[in-house]
């Protein structure tokens, strides 16, 4: 255990996408946690600031065979080629507002330190970033609500989901108060977990064998066989990463006993899926 | 000083490297966007200490258990609280976005009073001395049942105010709005005996047959449904959805069976009429049946055989009869009424179709079935003191069956058939089928009050309004009904000081009653609501206050007989009103909100563009029914009851014939002085294109849908 504790976190998400019902509520959550301001119309989505984001997914067929499946999208949280913490939006970032934490895994945003050049929003694969391009206005009174953990965002810099990153802090000083080494599992879970009604999203640690969300997932240490930038590719067969072939790591992972679903993941030419959907993470090496 | 070329040059050339090495412009960038982001309008929110407090939810009936993380005296989140019999830690989009009630733009911030067409602030002094006068008029005149009620719901201490001070008054003209739970108490009215109402033990059920209910889009107590559906993997539950559109559940459910819009109540009666041919009815229960089980055994196997039922529903008469015997067969089967919310309108014939499955397979007050419970009466009033006007004013009978009668006799009557109407935490201004004929009736009452906490429609409508704490400011006792399989009893605890000058509903109505006098204010001797709730919940109110909720019960109830004459008397199916070519049905969204509230600004943000787009309401529809429209188009659908302009969205998931809109758009919350334009004037109120179509027998609404055209626009 006490080795376990002194490796380097790796903060990951398992979503259930069977689970998932598309309800929202982690949506919402994010937003209450995050300080995320809104605005008279929010329906063109490409300057909605929604962190958290529920895609529609349908498998493409016509009456009575549709089917539809909603997928949660938070910060992917990538760790870049290789795992290296050279994530796509921190690489391209000149003002190292955006930085990868090698302790946890998490790919922060410094609002101070952003100047709104949105190079991060172009290089990011998941459009997981967002830009103000208004001041944030809350009605009259109703900034009482806002928390003191997330500093309100000012216009002209982006922002995206950090994991709730004020929550590991929270859980960190009790830790240290209490004397504590590290932090329990339960003790640091995002607002989105905390919030979903169906149970679908799993949050902890991927470096951690204890943790429910490394179970799940089990993730390959070694480099995937295909592709040697992949890492942590997963040893469940019904779990997959999106776009997981570009090697950006992301953290974030997806479980589905539907087929249609996983290949949805990313774009595949004819004939590619047929041999890619049965190589999964190899438990051979380690 | 000469300055020649050599100088110049070195003086040049120092300038630069002075320049780059000097840490001035470094300091001014730094600075330029220190300074550039420095917005001194931007909240900088204040730090305190936290602390959590627990409450319970009462923005729809699912009485979920809430925690609110507070900074010294400020609730900043709110969130599911963890062990709470109902919800477990779990927790809804819009319970979650219940601070932005507090400081919505379209609160009521003091009791107002309408003078022409604007409503102007008076105090809570003159607001209850108006009231009081107006009444004591009406009970002067010898009419005191011309004073009505509608309320969102019967149960809880502050409908029972209502109640008490009507009946005290003279009046036996409460209502309450359609819902969920009002369905569950008129079908176990018709088929158990009243007072009575049915919970559906889903958690524990291994086969759920839903006739439409959206178990994931607000059914029941929605975050106990979340739950329950969410567990159905490890426990190897089925749910089998029938309904006409690829809904939320019905695409995360194990089968999916398209029905044509409104003959769920015959696929039930042709799934009964297979169970009791092929004897896969357990014998035990049918015992208890009275009221014409021959008749109506006779009935469905003359009306409902396979391919009739299966001409009327459009489902192949394989699967029904597959579909018969693997309910039958099934451990713990139940079947579950009640299209999307469950709050729409609703066909007795429908409601005791889905129930008589259940009471043939004998799941009835079964772990896993259904529990046929009395209805939750925890409250003990003390007696009323009546008077004689009180005495025969209540024995009068009441206006109209349903809030739909009230509406109806009031429009048709000359005179004022209700001299005073009562408006309380629901909005029929615009929940109602066609509100127009509603805010007509409205019109002609000639003093409404309305204790609404938002300008909502209905509350626009009222003379004077008394607005009410929203419930993260007030104490009230919140029971659980709406199907879920346990009794629970809440206490919502106020977690901030009111934010306006609002009062608590409960202590608007003593204020009342004692501004009335005599025997009236004598029925109400306590000072204020929160000794009233203490006093009359004194059975349970240590447990109650102590530990925030009380199960009163969490299992089957005794065994119970089952009434079928209602169907045994072949009751006709309703057809959707008009006759055009296509059907348009209500969607139920999970994001939005139908009854009672609307959605918060955060719930409108996450709605999808496919629904909403700007101020335009998407309609959904399957491409072999656009017929040349095109997606993303725009379009005119006409009904009986009106048009509307709306954008199209081609949808695999419906069925060809059929429009699908959402419900809980459309709001006009806005008057010259206050509006939320965040919810505001967006999309299209489905209930003005539907008009109500009353069923015969039960004088229920149960008009799902109506007839359709759709045109280019």
């Amino acid at each position: 255990m006490k080795q376990e504790n002194n490796k380097a976190h790796k903060f990951g998400m398992v979503i259930d996408l069977d689970k998932c019902t598309g309800c929202g509520s982690c949506m919402v959550s994010c937003m209450s946690e995050n300080n995320v301001p809104f605005k008279e119309d929010e329906s063109n989505k490409k300057d909605s600031i929604t962190w958290m984001r529920v895609y529609k997914l349908t498998n493409g067929k016509s009456f009575p065979d549709t089917e539809i499946v909603y997928l949660p999208r938070p910060c992917q949280h990538c760790g870049g080629k290789g795992d290296h913490g050279h994530s796509p939006c921190i690489s391209v970032c000149p003002a190292t507002a955006t930085d990868y934490g090698y302790d946890t895994g998490i790919v922060s945003q410094i609002y101070t330190r952003c100047f709104g050049c949105r190079y991060c929003m172009g290089a990011c694969p998941y459009h997981a970033r967002y830009f103000n391009w208004w001041d944030p206005k809350w009605p009259e009174g109703m900034e009482k609500y806002l928390s003191p953990n997330v500093s309100p965002r000012m216009r002209g810099v982006v922002e995206k989901c950090s994991f709730c990153y004020h929550r590991y802090q929270a859980a960190r000083d009790t830790a240290y108060y209490e004397g504590r080494d590290d932090i329990e599992e339960h003790e640091y879970q995002t607002a989105c977990t905390t919030a979903c009604p169906a149970g679908a999203i799993v949050f902890g640690d991927l470096n951690n064998p204890f943790h429910k969300v490394h179970q799940i997932v089990k993730p390959d240490p070694h480099p995937d066989t295909r592709n040697k930038h992949v890492i942590g590719k997963s040893r469940n067969p019904k779990v997959f990463r999106l776009l997981e072939r570009l090697g950006t790591n992301p953290k974030i992972y997806y479980l589905s006993e539907r087929e249609w679903v996983r290949k949805q993941g990313d774009n595949y030419l004819d004939g590619e899926w047929d041999e890619i959907k049965n190589h999964h993470g190899s438990s051979s090496h380690g | 000083m000469k300055v020649d070329r050599r100088s110049f040059l070195g003086l040049g050339l120092g300038a630069v490297a002075g320049i780059a090495v000097s840490p001035v412009g470094l300091k001014l960038t730094d600075d330029s966007s220190i300074w550039t982001q420095n917005w001194p309008w931007t909240p900088v929110p204040v730090d305190g200490e936290v602390t959590y407090e627990s409450s319970v939810c009462s923005l729809c009936p699912g009485s979920c258990g809430i925690s609110v993380r507070k900074i010294d005296d400020r609730p900043v989140k709110i969130e599911g609280l963890a062990d709470y019999p109902v919800n477990d830690g779990g927790v809804c989009l819009h319970g979650i976005a219940g601070l932005q009630y507090l400081y919505d733009p379209a609160r009521i911030k003091s009791p107002l009073k309408k003078n022409g067409d604007k409503f102007e602030e008076i105090s809570w002094d003159d607001a209850i001395a108006i009231v009081a006068d107006k009444l004591a008029d009406i009970r002067k005149k010898g009419s005191p049942e011309k004073l009505a009620c509608i309320a969102d719901k019967e149960q809880g201490s502050v409908s029972g105010l209502f109640k008490r001070l009507l009946k005290t008054f003279g009046s036996p003209n409460f209502y309450t709005m359609p819902s969920l739970e009002s369905y569950l108490e008129v079908t176990a009215a018709a088929m158990h005996g009243e007072g009575k109402t049915i919970a559906f033990d889903l958690e524990n059920s291994d086969f759920i047959l839903s006739f439409g209910a959206g178990i994931i889009e607000g059914w029941g107590s929605p975050v106990n449904c979340f739950k329950a559906n969410a567990s159905r993997k490890e426990r190897h539950a089925k749910l089998y959805q029938i309904e006409p559109r690829l809904s939320n559940t019905a695409a995360n459910a194990d089968k999916w069976i398209p029905i044509k819009p409104g003959t769920q109540a015959d696929l039930a009666l042709g799934l009964c009429a297979v169970i009791l041919k092929n004897n896969l009815f357990d014998s035990n229960a049918t015992a208890n049946f009275k009221g014409g089980f021959h008749k109506l055994a006779a009935i469905l196997q003359k009306n409902y055989a396979l391919s009739k039922t299966a001409e009327i529903t459009g489902v192949k008469a394989v699967d029904i009869e597959k579909l018969a015997i693997l309910f039958a067969k099934a451990k713990m089967p139940v079947a579950v009424f009640g299209h999307g919310r469950g709050d729409g309108a609703q066909s007795l014939k429908e409601l005791a179709a889905v129930h008589t499955l259940n009471c043939l397979v004998g799941n009835i007050n079964k772990k896993g079935g259904t529990f046929v419970l009395p209805k939750n009466e925890y409250l003990e009033f003390p007696d009323e003191s009546m008077d004689s006007i009180a005495d025969a004013g209540f024995a009068k009978s009441k206006t109209g069956r349903y809030v739909n009668q009230l509406i109806e006799k009031v429009n048709a009557s000359s005179q004022p058939a209700i001299e005073a109407l009562f408006v309380y935490n629901t909005n029929p201004c615009y929940s109602l089928h066609d509100p127009k004929s509603v805010k007509q009736a409205f019109g002609k009452i000639p003093f409404v009050v309305s204790f609404s906490s938002f300008l909502d429609e209905t509350a626009k409508e009222a003379d004077i309004i008394l607005p009410s704490h929203t419930f993260l400011e007030r104490l009230e006792d919140v029971p659980s009904c709406a199907g879920l399989a346990k009794s629970v009893v809440g206490l919502t605890k106020p977690v901030i000081e009111p934010v306006f000058n609002t009062k608590n509903p409960g202590d608007a109505v003593i204020l009342i009653a004692k501004a009335l006098e005599g025997s009236i204010a004598q029925s109400f001797e306590w000072e204020i609501y929160d000794e009233c709730l203490e006093n009359i919940t004194s059975g349970i109110w240590d447990s109650l206050s102590e530990d925030g909720h009380v199960v009163i019960s969490d299992g089957p109830g005794e065994s119970t007989a089952v009434n079928v004459s209602f169907l045994a008397d072949n009751p006709v199916t309703i057809q959707a009103q008009g006759d055009y070519e296509l059907t348009l049905i209500p969607i139920d969204n999970m994001r939005l909100i139908n009854a009672g509230t609307t959605a918060s600004p955060f719930a409108i943000k996450t709605v999808s563009d496919r629904v909403l787009k700007g101020s335009d309401i998407v309609i959904e529809m399957n491409p072999l029914t656009a017929k040349g429209l095109k997606d993303k188009g725009f379009a005119i659908l006409t009904t009986p009851m009106g048009n509307a302009r709306v954008m199209i969205n081609l949808n695999e998931g419906m069925m060809p014939g059929v429009i699908g809109m959402v419900e809980g758009l459309g709001h006009t919350l806005n008057t010259k002085n206050m509006s939320n334009k965040y919810v505001s004037n967006k999309g299209v109120n489905i209930n003005d294109l539907i008009g109500p179509v009353i069923e015969s027998g039960s004088g229920l609404d149960a008009a799902f849908g109506i007839k359709a055209k759709i045109s280019k626009a």
